[in-house]
């Protein structure tokens, strides 16, 4: 166990100084990153300037919401990279070569790309969420902190667990598939709102089959001291990510076990 | 003129082959189409201000959007790309075609083919279920098909400028990231033009993107009136001109200093 996070720390070391030799496209990359996102909360800001509030919540809250998911979405998009590409290691037969090495096969896809650029949304996303939370005036105590944390955590494994899914789908029928995106890219655009604005089939569909409620309206009611929030539903709700993750590697261990070499 | 039709018309083949990968991609803007409308769905229903679109002309808008999202410049041509990373556009330099306009072709194939395909099955669904309505008029139709068809030539030529600048850069993807926002935000993807605040309304209203994507959704809404269509599309004509002339001249430029890559 203790050999594979030195494995994994040396796999991240290679990714970011391969990284580091194109400094300027990096720095390029990662303000794109930063200006993408800040667009988006800008669309945001207009809607609130034009109605006012949105069903009893206002921009400063939305800002938590938003702020979390898109950090959950960008921490796995920066550790999880390898399994968006995964695909392609199947398509060309490459994955024969991780199956040889005597070390976890997840382990070595995870490392083989560390997303740096990534940290322009994470660092976009951290403003927008003390901005957010100092205008609300969210009382904190070390419970509410640690929920927040546990939040964004709860997402990011969540999302990691799509991410798993999606390549693991690869495994039975080798081509990628664009469609997994709707849950990943369209999960992170709905989270950006409470749940509790879509309609109830929708809201269901993200809270039990994909458990996008884990970093959204369920800890984050507690942390708001929304009427009606559960403070224990909301300690616990990060679990839910985990779940769903462990789920998700059930189903890589499935399709590794059933891999069958393209042979190319 | 032959030769650049047959261009069109092989692109066009190519392009037409991908259909599971259109499929997937109805699927997944029907998907974004219902995330939008259902935000906006909140949005009315929190507050009874007048606002500049009724909510049923929103819903419209969003379908359209998501049904002509394929229009709009917001990628380069990969093979593009790599025919200057990799020394090949030597070749292209080599035939009996003027450069421009060649890829000029290879960017209308790229833009109009696989928005024909997606368009059309996500109008039909949209209108069917989920409340797009047809234009308040024919003539706002033939307004729209006039503006589309404008927007069209617009963000080839836009987009040409952009991959001009390739011969500078070689990568594109900085270009890319920096281009992307302004047409997300200025076309009127991310939000209908009129939806940003007033102060913001007569830069939106002077800048060449409001042309590739907010004016056509409008003409189709009866917001802007079917005559006004003409004169707009004669503005979109005028910018269309102005990214001609600039990526014509950046190219004899960018030829001129030219390294192929590679060997």
């Amino acid at each position: 166990m203790n050999d594979s996070w030195k494995l994994y720390l040396h796999y991240l070391g290679i990714s970011i100084r391969a990284q580091m030799q194109y400094r300027a496209s990096f720095v390029m990359m990662t303000i794109g990153f930063f200006f993408t996102t800040v667009i988006e909360f800008l669309g945001i800001w207009a809607m609130f300037a034009r109605f006012g509030s949105l069903q009893g919540w206002s921009l400063a809250e939305i800002a938590l919401f938003y702020s979390v998911i898109n950090m959950a979405f960008a921490l796995t998009e920066m550790f999880a990279r390898g399994l968006d590409t995964f695909p392609n290691l199947v398509k060309s037969g490459d994955f024969d070569r991780l199956l040889l090495r005597p070390r976890s096969t997840l382990l070595q896809v995870l490392g083989s790309e560390v997303s740096l650029m990534r940290l322009g949304r994470i660092l976009q996303a951290l403003p927008i969420m003390l901005w957010g939370a100092h205008t609300v005036g969210v009382v904190w105590s070390p419970g509410k902190a640690l929920l927040l944390i546990g939040a964004t955590a709860g997402g990011t494994c969540l999302f990691v667990g799509l991410f798993l899914l999606q390549a693991s789908m690869s495994f039975w029928t080798i081509e990628s598939l664009e469609i997994a995106n709707i849950l990943t890219h369209g999960g992170t655009q709905t989270a950006q709102y409470p749940l509790d604005i879509y309609r109830p089939w929708f809201r269901i569909f993200f809270t039990f089959v994909v458990p996008l409620a884990c970093a959204n309206i369920l800890p984050l009611n507690v942390i708001l001291q929304r009427p009606g929030a559960t403070p224990l539903l909301g300690a616990l709700s990060p679990c839910l990510g985990l779940l769903f993750l462990g789920v998700a590697m059930l189903a890589w261990g499935q399709g590794v076990r059933r891999y069958c070499s393209t042979g190319s | 003129m032959k030769g650049y039709l047959a261009l069109i018309g092989a692109r066009f083949r190519v392009l037409l082959q991908y259909r599971a990968a259109a499929a997937a991609g109805i699927g997944t803007q029907l998907f974004f189409g219902l995330i939008r409308v259902m935000i906006f769905q909140a949005f009315y229903r929190s507050s009874a201000h007048p606002q500049p679109m009724s909510y049923v002309d929103i819903v419209t808008y969003i379908w359209l959007g998501q049904a002509m999202l394929g229009l709009l410049p917001w990628n380069l041509d990969s093979d593009v790309q790599n025919m200057l990373r990799s020394g090949n556009v030597s070749y292209e330099l080599v035939r009996p075609l003027d450069l421009y306009w060649h890829w000029y072709c290879r960017a209308f194939a790229m833009r109009v083919a696989p928005t024909l395909l997606r368009s059309v099955p996500v109008i039909a669904l949209a209108m069917l279920f989920l409340g797009m309505q047809t234009p308040p008029s024919l003539a706002s139709g033939l307004g729209w098909l006039l503006t589309t068809c404008g927007a069209v030539v617009l963000n080839c030529a836009f987009m040409m400028l952009v991959t001009v600048s390739l011969f500078w850069t070689l990568t594109g993807e900085g270009i890319q990231r920096a281009v992307l926002p302004l047409v997300y935000v200025f076309s009127g993807m991310l939000l209908p033009l009129a939806f940003w605040p007033a102060w913001m309304q007569p830069l939106l209203h002077f800048l060449p993107f409001r042309g590739m994507m907010d004016l056509p959704f409008r003409v189709y809404l009866g917001q802007v009136a079917p005559l006004q269509a003409v004169p707009e599309f004669g503005i979109q004509l005028l910018w269309t001109a102005a990214f001609i002339v600039a990526g014509r001249t950046l190219l004899a430029r960018g030829t001129r200093r030219l390294v192929a890559q590679g060997g």
